[in-house]
């Protein structure tokens, strides 16, 4: 039986690293190549030696697919394709092709400038990294070769996003990349049509939890910071550039517009500029909203939200700033947060998780000294606020994918194993089917039972159609009789008399025969009639002809009769059928008229 | 200037093309007109190849064909259908014949049989789905003759195994539009094989293609049977696991249809019991559909979720536990169970402690869930509303909350709970979900207390830049009832600041006020003195009654006074000062009080209840005064009029509800004293040569009077038809002296005579107008003057105006019986105001344009009647049509004009003030009345239909808005 082999060299019961190995109808494909945040040595990129001990990865991987710019599923590209070697097709959608070389290029020069590592992909690696991509559209099917298919869906959760369908012959596997269900506010939701594959490979990260309705959590943000923004008191943001920064900068900006606000808001400038300009242009990315006003106004470029300079942060009155890294735990907005936290007016809005040991982190629980470097402290008497605004699927819409996509097998990545375990009980229960959640390195392999298909030859189908009936009824399968020619890698159903030409062989008749003993005291020949008068009477739909050679032809079935050589008497009744017959009219007459007749 | 600008438009964007005439023959052979069969027959004969043949009869359809020679047509083209051989041309033929038999007056039942063989004989699948679908037409063109529905579904029933879907589409629809419930059909053998000669009803038929391979035979066949349903057939329930089935359809249409199906079942078997599969019980039906069709809100296709969730809003039947689900959605983090933030709020507010912000992990789990009674698909109902509301196409969403509306209109608890979810929609990110949320709440808060943080939702919208919206939010506040006393306090905050922030909704927020505090009485009743300042041993400084804050709280406070007595003990003295202003100035929005003591106490008992039913006595009684005046000529007459006209302008002033009858009765009366006037000047004893120059007063009071029975009869709504010939009269009168004057100013007698004619036509058509109120206008002018009339139409014209003019002089006032409901159309310019003194800058040569808002009160018809005026300072002016949709209803009788009116100019060296005002259209061939037309009043209104139109229909306008001034300053284009 053909199979599929699923192996994840990261994001197997973990979250970051994602990089899975599939092998479907002789094809390999990577999905994603990404890093781990968690780690500076090894463990940060993939164990691509998996795939090969030495040498190239090119000729052991048909094609790389990216599902979206985050660097946790595309920071190790550069290192694949040009350090370990790789020259294939390397597919993403056009926003991710356009957004993802700025990260890169940012997290290159955030460990080799600042943290002076080594060995690492230099800028010219990237671009030519970024030479071999192929931009992928949505819904377009891509031709990878003659028989591997891609076609990518939209995900939701970041810009360019997208799930893909991946298609060889008959089979199909579908990654989801990250993906979310409920739309935000500059993003659609995932979507994906039935497409019934024979595995779902889903992230996991929210597979314990459903979420509150993201118009609450909208509602609780725009009123903290309005409130405070009334009060005369500044809101800092700290956002990494990309993502849920834009989300929040379209909260706020059309907050500001409904109301009719004056405050400034300001947004550190740099990387996420750069980003905004291409937000700015792959509208069709975006969701319905604005997708529908960008022709009046587009919603990206914002009326109330100004590149933010070091100085303002001085300025008096009311302000919001967006600043990096979301975390506080270095750079601009551990800058700002220092100089307001002093004041009880202020305010900062943590929108997303924080990694124990960051400020963030410190701050969310509750401290309120914290020590900084130089042995001074700091005071934080602004308020803190915590506001979850995070793009993945929660545990509802992941069952809500699974019902839109209706796979055979499910598969989990990206997530916790504690909560995969739930879930995939929870999968298991409510689908009935099979879950897996392979560790990084291991191998889950699915049998899969794809449908062979055959060419019919039209004449052979028109005949069936002719016997029973107008329709075949798509419910129940019907029973045909044709013979299977198998040639040249191809299978074709014809006629027998066609296969025999073809095939130049001569028919045989198979011919059966029977004797059947009776006592009867009349002559052969009143035999022969009165069987004849009986058949007649029996079988009325039928063709029922004496013969003068003293046969009885019932259809293409002879019978004789002729007088046993010790006994007149017992007569030996001589049944002779073809092969086919079998089929047609005995099985319809032979036991229970004989019965009669012999009774 | 608007032409020029108009044209230029045009220049642009229309552009003529001529397309060469080839056709020459066949336009020669349309000419010979009483045959267009023959010419057809004979443009068919000629086509040498198909594409030729599809040419004459896509030129003929294009065509109308009258009703005789429908038959002939139909012939010929059957003719050629026989004899045609392409498959196009055939399918043309067909869709032909569709067409023709919907002529009206031609009954098609000839060509049934036409039809049908012609379907015997047909190969091609394309020409025989377009024979159905002529036949489809000729069924229902048929539908009293049972005999050709017969033949017609027993034909269907044939082709409804035919290979291709069209074709069993087009039976389907057939069965659905024509079949019977009551008539079984035997169902055609030969066709299956399988059923020998069963007898199956319609019904059972087109279930059987549910199950069909192509998903448009399957929607077909739904389709057929919700059509079976419209034509009052009732659906049997067998099929309702069937069309369960197809709700898990993949394609969208089937399920959208599906949807349909099982929501026709539900309402028609509500309460039958249905088993839940997996399980041994059972629930009744209705609920089950609508766990099913809840469950299709999270469909893949917007399509389907938007009719999913429309379809919910209808099914009021289902019991209350199910309904409650659609709101729930089960919290989980991390295996725990975890409240909700709704739930949260609740606990917050009922702890005491409010909001001091929410800290890193306050929202930790606190109960351990067992992981298996988690179910995270909900089964049935579970949160369809949830993921409704929070779509990501903004249909769904508006769509779910319409269904939220009406179910919660119908259940009290239901909409209890939805009221968290509907407050959390006022923020969504389109402006028409967050207006269509905020008037939902309003329709259903009839059955819900804001809770204090629910209402800090609610107000914060407040402060939103859009006008429709606060207005929607005021006409809210209007109607909630909150439960404490801080709500108010936070109510009128919130309000306050709005009136701060965009004083232009100052009439808005004051009314809305006013029914917060006649709702509240006990609520403001603590929060008077803090209100009003006012302190147990110090006098507070008096505030400025100016202000419209002060004024916005005092309409608070007054209003809550009206049924609390005790509290205006709390009053300090200027309040009670205030208060008198107030009830003069803004009677409407402060109600009478009884305050002890003061003189105020005798003002307001005069205006007590009784004061509606007093002012109309008098008004009664004025009229009946003016009615001693017999003659015009009459000593006194003059000085009673005018006093009563001066009296019935103030009581309109005063007494709202009259305000419209008061006005019209004194516009009326004004008329007649004007005529009066104009015929007591002395010029009438005077010889005509002498008299050229003083008759100008006569003639200016003559146009004027014409001017003001133009208004009466089309500013004021609720005329009957006797006040209108009342009107007319008048008209006819001040007709008359025009006549008078011009004979006596002009010299020559052609254009008098041809004055005089018309005036008889006048004269004519009044009678014809008005021939059942003839009765009732004895001893007036027309009477006399049809009296006369014989003589009239014979003599000069020199004798004629003598005739009138005595006639005129001896003419009695016609009394005017008091109009019941008469509203004046009214309209008031709310924006621009006209106060602003930044002139609108613009390039000269190009257009800017001006927001308009106006409301208009007790106007018919605005879209075709309400124009808007702009004057220049040079004396241009220019009138702009609104378009239809700037309209908005937001009350009976009541409309709101928002529009964008373009100006433009040549350029000025500084700027300067144009005006704008709104006009209201009227053209005097539709009299007022015909707009309101009763059956008794079409029997005159058929007249002028066959008649040339009275009198020369005046085309006219009346102002009825104040005019507003704004600054503009064109400046010439810079090079």
């Amino acid at each position: 039986m053909p199979e599929i082999k699923v192996t994840p060299l990261g994001a197997g019961q973990d979250v970051g690293r994602s990089c899975i190995l599939v092998s479907i109808g002789g094809k390999n494909i990577m999905l994603d190549c990404g890093m781990h945040m968690g780690f500076n040595d090894d463990r940060r990129f993939p164990d691509f030696s998996y795939i090969t001990q030495n040498g190239r990865l090119t000729e052991f991987l048909d094609c790389v697919i990216i599902s979206h710019f985050h660097l946790d599923h595309c920071g190790a590209l550069p290192f694949m394709s040009e350090m370990v070697g790789y020259d294939g097709p390397i597919y993403m959608t056009h926003p991710t092709k356009a957004i993802c070389p700025i990260l890169l290029e940012d997290f290159r020069k955030i460990t080799v400038d600042k943290k002076g590592e080594t060995n690492f992909f230099t800028s010219q690696m990237i671009k030519d990294c970024m030479k071999k991509v192929v931009p992928l559209n949505l819904h377009q099917t891509v031709q990878v070769d003659d028989e591997l298919e891609i076609k990518a869906y939209y995900a939701g959760h970041v810009l360019g996003a997208a799930m893909v369908h991946i298609k060889v012959g008959s089979e199909s596997v579908v990654y989801t990349g990250d993906y979310n269900m409920t739309p935000d506010r500059h993003l659609g939701a995932a979507w994906i049509d039935k497409c019934r594959p024979d595995m779902l490979i889903s992230e996991s990260t929210y597979a314990t939890t459903i979420r509150d309705s993201k118009r609450c959590r909208e509602r609780d943000f725009l009123k903290k910071v309005h409130e405070s923004i009334e009060r005369g008191g500044k809101v800092l943001i700290p956002v990494f550039a990309l993502g849920r920064a834009q989300e929040l900068c379209i909260l706020l900006e059309t907050f500001w517009e409904r109301m009719n606000l004056k405050a400034p808001i300001y947004f550190s400038t740099g990387l996420t500029e750069k980003a905004n300009h291409y937000y700015k242009l792959f509208i069709t990315w975006t969701n319905q909203k604005i997708r529908k006003t960008f022709v009046q106004r587009n919603m990206f470029e914002f009326k109330h939200i100004k590149p933010f300079d070091r100085s303002y942060a001085d300025n008096p009155g009311p302000m919001v700033v967006f600043a990096t890294p979301g975390m506080l735990h270095a750079g601009q907005s551990l800058q700002i947060f220092k100089k307001w936290a002093g004041n009880e007016k202020n305010m900062v809005i943590m929108p997303g998780y924080c990694v124990q040991g960051t400020i963030g982190h410190k701050i969310l629980n509750g401290q309120r000294k914290l020590e900084m470097e130089g042995r001074a402290t700091l005071d934080v008497k602004l308020q803190v606020e915590y506001m979850s605004f995070s793009a993945h699927a929660d545990a509802k819409g992941i069952m809500q994918l699974i019902r839109m996509a209706e796979p055979r097998n499910m598969l989990l990545v990206h997530g916790e194993a504690a909560k995969m375990e739930f879930l995939k009980g929870k999968i298991e229960q409510e689908f009935s089917i099979d879950c897996y959640m392979p560790a990084n390195g291991e191998t889950t392999t699915v049998t899969t039972n794809p449908s062979v298909p055959v060419d019919i030859s039209l004449n052979l189908l028109k005949r069936e159609m002719a016997l029973g009936g107008p329709l075949p009824d798509p419910k129940k399968p019907r029973a045909m009789h044709g013979t299977l020619i198998m040639k040249e890698n191809s299978l074709k159903l014809v006629s027998s008399e066609q296969a025999l030409k073809e095939l130049g062989l001569n028919e045989h008749q198979l011919r059966f025969t029977c004797r059947v003993q009776l006592q009867d005291p009349h002559s052969d020949n009143d035999t022969l009639h009165r069987i004849y008068t009986h058949l007649k009477s029996v079988l009325k739909g039928y063709t029922i002809q004496h013969l003068p050679d003293g046969t009885v032809m019932v259809e293409s079935i002879v019978i004789k009769v002729s007088s046993s050589a010790e006994d007149a008497n017992t007569k030996v009744l001589l049944l002779s059928w073809i092969y086919e017959s079998v089929y047609r009219s005995l099985r319809v007459w032979q036991p229970p008229t004989l019965d009669i007749f012999l009774r | 200037m608007a032409a020029h600008l108009k044209k230029r438009v045009y220049e642009e964007f229309s552009k003529v093309v001529q397309i060469p005439h080839e056709e020459a023959p066949a336009k020669k052979l349309r000419l010979s007109k009483p045959s267009k069969s023959a010419a057809l027959h004979i443009d068919l004969c000629k086509a040498t190849n198909s594409t030729d043949a599809l040419q004459y009869l896509l030129q003929f359809a294009r065509k109308p064909v009258e009703t005789e020679s429908v038959e002939g047509v139909v012939r010929i083209l059957l003719e050629h259908y026989y004899k045609e051989t392409d498959n196009s041309v055939r399918l043309k033929i067909a869709s032909l014949l569709g067409l023709l038999s919907k002529t009206q007056g031609f009954s098609p039942d000839c060509i049934v049989d036409d039809a049908i063989s012609a379907l015997n004989n047909e190969k091609s699948h394309q020409v025989l789905a377009q024979l159905l679908d002529t036949l489809l037409v000729i069924g229902t063109q048929l539908p009293e003759s049972p005999a050709v529905r017969q033949r017609l579904i027993e034909v269907a029933c044939k082709h409804l195994s035919d290979m291709y879907f069209g074709v069993r589409n087009k039976c389907l629809q057939l069965l659905g539009c024509l079949g019977m419930v009551d008539s079984p059909l035997t169902k055609d053998s030969e066709g299956l094989g399988t059923s020998l000669g069963a007898v199956r009803d319609v019904q059972s038929i087109i279930s059987d293609y549910f199950g069909d391979q192509d998903p448009r035979v399957r929607t077909a066949a739904l389709k057929a049977m919700l059509q079976l349903h419209e034509r009052g057939m009732k659906i049997h329930e067998i099929i309702y696991e069937q069309a369960c089935r197809l709700l898990t359809d993949d394609y969208e249409q089937v399920r959208s249809a599906a949807v349909q199906m099982v929501w026709v079942l539900s309402q028609l078997y509500p309460e039958s019991i249905v088993p839940i599969p997996s399980s041994n019980e059972e629930i009744r039906l209705v609920d089950d559909v609508f766990g099913k069709i809840s469950h299709m809100v999270s469909d893949g296709s917007w399509m389907v979720r938007v009719q999913a969730a429309k379809t919910l809003g209808s099914m009021l039947q289902v019991s209350p536990h199910f309904l409650e689900q659609t709101l729930d959605k089960k919290l989980m983090s991390d295996l725990r169970r975890k409240r909700t933030a709704h739930e949260r709020a609740k606990d917050l507010f009922a702890s005491g402690e409010f909001s001091s912000g929410r800290k890193w992990a306050d929202d930790a789990p606190k109960e351990k869930l067992d992981s298996n009674t988690v179910n995270l698909i909900a089964s049935g109902a579970c949160g369809a509303f949830v993921h409704g509301l929070e779509d990501e196409m903004f249909e769904v969403r508006i769509a779910a909350v319409e269904a939220l509306c009406k179910l919660a209109r119908s259940s009290a608890s239901f909409a209890e709970k939805c009221l968290d979810f509907l407050v959390d929609m006022f923020n969504d990110e389109i402006e028409e979900v967050r207006l269509e949320s905020i008037h939902v709440l309003r329709e259903i808060s009839t059955h819900i207390t804001l809770r204090e943080d629910q209402l800090d939702t609610v107000l914060a919208v407040l402060e939103d830049s859009s006008r429709d919206i606060r207005e929607a939010l005021h006409e809210l506040i209007c109607y909630t009832n909150v439960s404490t006393k801080e709500c108010i306090q936070l109510a009128l905050l919130e309000l306050l600041k709005n009136l701060n922030k965009y004083p232009t909704d100052r009439n808005s927020v004051w009314k809305c006020l006013k029914f917060l505090g006649s709702r509240h009485p006990t609520l403001v009743l603590p929060l008077v003195p803090e209100l009003l300042s006012t302190h147990p041993y110090f006098d507070t400084p008096e505030p400025d009654m100016d202000d419209p804050a002060y004024i916005a709280v005092l309409v608070l406070v007054f209003n809550a006074a009206k049924s609390c007595p005790t509290m205006p003990a709390l009053f300090s003295d200027h309040t009670f000062r205030h208060y008198a202003y107030l009830r003069d100035s803004l009677s409407h929005l402060v109600p009478p009080l009884r305050l002890p003591g003061s003189g105020l106490d005798v003002v307001d008992s005069r205006c007590g209840s009784g004061s509606v039913e007093s002012a109309q006595l008098f008004l009664q009684q004025s009229l009946i005064r003016v009615s001693t005046i017999q003659n015009l000529e009459a000593p006194g007459a003059q000085d009673l009029l005018d006093f009563t006209i001066r009296d019935l302008r103030r009581l309109g002033e005063l007494q709202t509800e009259l305000a419209g009858a008061a006005d019209f009765c004194a516009t009326y009366l004004r008329c007649q004293l004007l005529l009066m006037k104009a015929l007591q000047e002395k010029l009438w004893n005077m010889a005509v040569p002498l008299c050229l120059k003083q008759n100008v007063t006569a003639t200016a009071a003559a146009q004027q009077i014409l001017e003001e029975t133009y208004k009466l009869e089309f500013l004021y709504s609720g005329l009957d038809s006797r006040q209108v010939a009342t009107i007319h009269h008048v008209r006819l009168q001040a007709k008359a002296l025009q006549l008078i004057l011009t004979a006596r100013t002009r010299q020559g007698l052609d254009p008098l005579i041809s004055s005089c004619e018309k005036f008889l036509q006048d004269i004519e058509s009044f009678q014809r107008l008005f021939l059942t109120e003839l009765p009732h206008l004895q001893d007036s002018f027309v009477d006399k003057l049809l009296e006369l009339m014989p003589r009239l139409s014979s003599c000069k014209p020199v004798e004629l105006v003598k005739i009138l003019q005595t006639t005129l002089r001896q003419s009695g006032l016609l009394q005017l019986r008091l109009p019941e409901q008469i509203h004046r159309a009214t309209a008031t310019i709310i924006e621009p105001t006209g106060e602003s003194d930044n002139p609108l800058r613009f390039t000269s040569g190009l257009v800017v344009a001006l927001d308009i808002d106006a409301t208009l009160e007790h106007v018919q018809d605005p879209q075709n009647t309400v124009k808007v005026q702009v004057l220049y300072p040079d004396g241009q002016s220019h009138v702009i049509h609104p378009k239809p949709a700037d309209f908005r209803k937001p009350g009976p009788d009541r409309h709101r004009l928002i529009t964008q009116v373009y100006l433009s100019h040549t350029a000025w060296t500084e700027p300067s003030q144009i005006e704008v005002r709104l006009l209201l259209a009227y053209s005097s061939s539709s009299t007022s009345l015909s707009s309101s037309s009763s059956s008794s009043k079409l029997g005159w209104s058929d007249s002028i239909d066959s008649l040339p139109p009275p009198e020369a229909a005046v085309e006219g306008t009346i102002p009825f808005s104040k005019s507003v001034k704004v600054f503009i300053m064109p400046k010439p284009a810079r090079r």
